[in-house]
């Protein structure tokens, strides 16, 4: 800080002129974007926990419970990969939450409401980032279960579509998960709210059985569970779905993936200006 | 008529489990473009709550605000490109490095790539933090984050500037550069709305002060003019031992022009006199006369400390604070006795 007084001209640039709507909001969750990139970077506990959790859990499901749990007319391997990445990409949305609590912990999001950015634009870049995490997820989970025998039996695209139903519902529940981070005093509370909500959203599904073989009143609310359409989908686009499974009589579990993509899309034109409101009053401290 | 202009804010928060707050009651605010004016306050008084409402944060209950004639309240979309904002605690990225965290800065104010890296590089430069620029801000310590958030106020030139107490957590070289910084800025026409509990800052830097005390404006003026309502000048005597405060008091009284005022260790003791360096000649006289022994005897001209005490029955920073000790216009004569 020298030198300041001997220059009679102020530093700095004005402000530009502001781009249009739209390019503003491209730039704007571009940079945000960037900004979560580089902090996956940086922290690099985010990258190892995003890596090892899924191996461990493919190893786990596989050897642990291959033997116990029957799948007739399949492996357990086949049956139980589309629920271990339904799992880790929902608990990958988790980081969202976390992330905009931290912000406002931070005081970081008062500096953004004051820039002139798009409003939506930190919520943009912070899923995105989980998206990316995600993405990161899935790859490492599909190359560790191939090593453990599991097989797509479907075509390729059939494949690619499963991969991206998987991240479409991790990134809508993501914004679900921001509004809350945004609602809580501290990231430690949206950690224990996001796991109290998810757990049982996993577990009393399909996931890891039958959903069939589960006791009443588990077994209803596995049925209606999203995460369950969720591991349907997955499952009949990756062909792990064992032939001569009877299939239930409800429209959503006929039609798991255009359920899911429904769902997806209520969730994203409730949550998202919900989010992006809540966003625009919150401030820190 | 303020290029800022706050009229009748008020803003009212309840806690949980407790009585409603009133961050702002009827608070109004004028500041001339290209000013510094301070906002002057104890904590709690609503000074961060009035620059919340001014920078787009908050919504008050009620009032208006406009800055250069926009509607702060209903337009802040056209607000926020013209001001630069620096909080009460520092809005930084920790996992961003020092350049990093200004560099997003710009881009966000649209600046584009090019000239946000250029900018980013000069305020490393002005600000001294070559040292975190290519290093996560985390691990800083809390005067580099200061210094990185002060500098992220700056990326543009903005039209208005609001520092929430800019120069708590600095060390006093950067509090003095940062003084200058923004002498600077007001020379090229910026407009600065600066809240501060250090009277002296309020002293060295600002055209207009205003006190302000639980959500309202209580006095207003230049510091002189706040300085000159308390009147008069101050002789101020610390004694070596207490007991002689009595008797002490009993001669200042005599030459004071209000009752004398005696700290709470009953050490020093100070008055309001006519004419400061008449009176300090008959005080040390009596008091050598008389064997009273002292510390230091001093008259002083009185301080913004003086004009809140006066105005709000309490001082304005909870501990004493070694900037106001240092204060303007100090003579002393060491070890009298």
């Amino acid at each position: 800080m020298t030198g300041t007084t001997a220059t009679p001209r102020p530093p700095g640039v004005d402000a530009p002129q502001q781009p249009g709507a739209l390019a503003g909001w491209f730039n704007d969750g571009w940079i945000t974007t960037r900004r979560n990139l580089i902090k996956i970077k940086r922290v690099p506990d985010i990258l190892v926990f995003t890596t090892l959790q899924p191996i461990m859990f493919v190893l786990l499901f596989t050897y642990v419970y291959a033997g116990v749990i029957e799948i007739p007319g399949s492996t357990y391997v086949d049956f139980i990969m589309a629920g271990i990445f339904a799992q880790t990409v929902v608990f990958g949305s988790t980081y969202s939450g976390s992330a905009m609590a931290q912000d406002l912990k931070d005081g970081i999001i008062d500096r953004f409401r004051t820039l002139p950015m798009s409003p939506s634009a930190v919520l943009v870049g912070r899923t995105n980032g989980d998206l990316l995490i995600n993405s990161i997820s899935m790859v490492v989970m599909m190359v560790t279960g191939f090593i453990v025998g599991w097989r797509i039996h479907s075509s390729f695209l059939e494949a690619v579509a499963g991969v991206a139903l998987l991240l479409l519902f991790a990134y809508a529940l993501s914004w679900v998960m921001a509004l809350l981070g945004m609602m809580v005093r501290s990231p430690e509370v949206i950690n224990n709210v996001s796991f109290l909500i998810l757990f049982p959203l996993t577990f009393i599904s399909n996931a890891f059985v039958p959903a069939e073989s589960l006791p009443e009143p588990l077994r209803t609310f596995a049925l209606w569970n999203p995460v369950t359409a969720l591991v349907q989908a997955a499952r009949e686009l990756f062909g792990n779905v064992p032939p001569g499974t009877p299939v239930g009589d409800s429209w959503v579990q006929q039609n798991p993936a255009i359920a899911v993509l429904v769902g997806v899309t209520v969730i994203l034109l409730i949550f998202v200006p919900l989010a992006v409101r809540r966003f625009s009053q919150v401030t820190s401290r | 008529m303020g290029f800022i202009e706050a009229r009748d804010l008020r803003k009212i928060y309840t806690p949980k489990g407790a009585e409603p707050v009133h961050a702002l009651d009827g608070l109004d605010l004028d500041v001339p473009e290209g000013t510094i004016t301070a906002i002057l306050g104890p904590n709690g008084a609503g000074k961060t709550t009035a620059v919340k409402v001014l920078t787009t944060l908050i919504t008050p209950d009620s009032g208006t605000a406009t800055i250069g004639g926009v509607n702060v309240l209903n337009r802040p979309e056209a607000i926020r490109p013209i001001i630069g904002v620096s909080g009460q605690y520092a809005a930084v990225d920790e996992n961003l490095t020092g350049f990093e965290n200004l560099d997003m800065v710009g881009r966000l104010y649209h600046l584009g790539a090019r000239a946000s890296r250029a900018r980013a590089r000069e305020l490393i430069d002005l600000f001294e933090l070559s040292e975190a620029q290519n290093r996560p801000v985390k691990g800083f310590s809390g005067g580099m984050r200061r210094r990185i958030d002060l500098a992220g106020a700056l990326v543009t030139r903005p039209r208005v500037l609001f520092l929430d107490e800019p120069t708590t957590g600095l060390d006093p070289r950067s509090r003095l550069g940062m003084w200058d910084i923004i002498r600077s800025l007001v020379d090229g026409g910026t407009t600065v709305l600066l809240t501060t509990q250090y009277l002296e800052e309020a002293d060295q830097l600002a055209d207009d002060i205003s006190v302000i005390d639980t959500g309202k404006v209580i006095a207003k003026g230049t510091a002189d003019e706040l300085k000159a309502s308390v009147g008069g000048q101050r002789v101020e005597l610390n004694l070596v031992t207490a007991e002689n405060a009595a008797e002490t008091v009993e001669i200042m009284r005599r030459l004071g022009t209000a009752e004398p005022a005696v700290s709470n260790d009953s050490r020093t003791v100070t008055v309001s006199v006519e004419s400061g360096p008449e009176a300090l000649r008959v005080v040390l006289a009596e008091l050598s006369e008389r064997n009273i022994a002292l510390f230091d005897a001093g008259m002083r001209r009185p301080t913004l400390d003086d004009v809140f005490l006066r105005l709000t029955g309490h001082v304005a920073t909870d501990e004493s604070d070694d900037t106001t000790e240092t204060a303007s216009g100090r003579t002393r004569a060491r070890k009298t006795t």
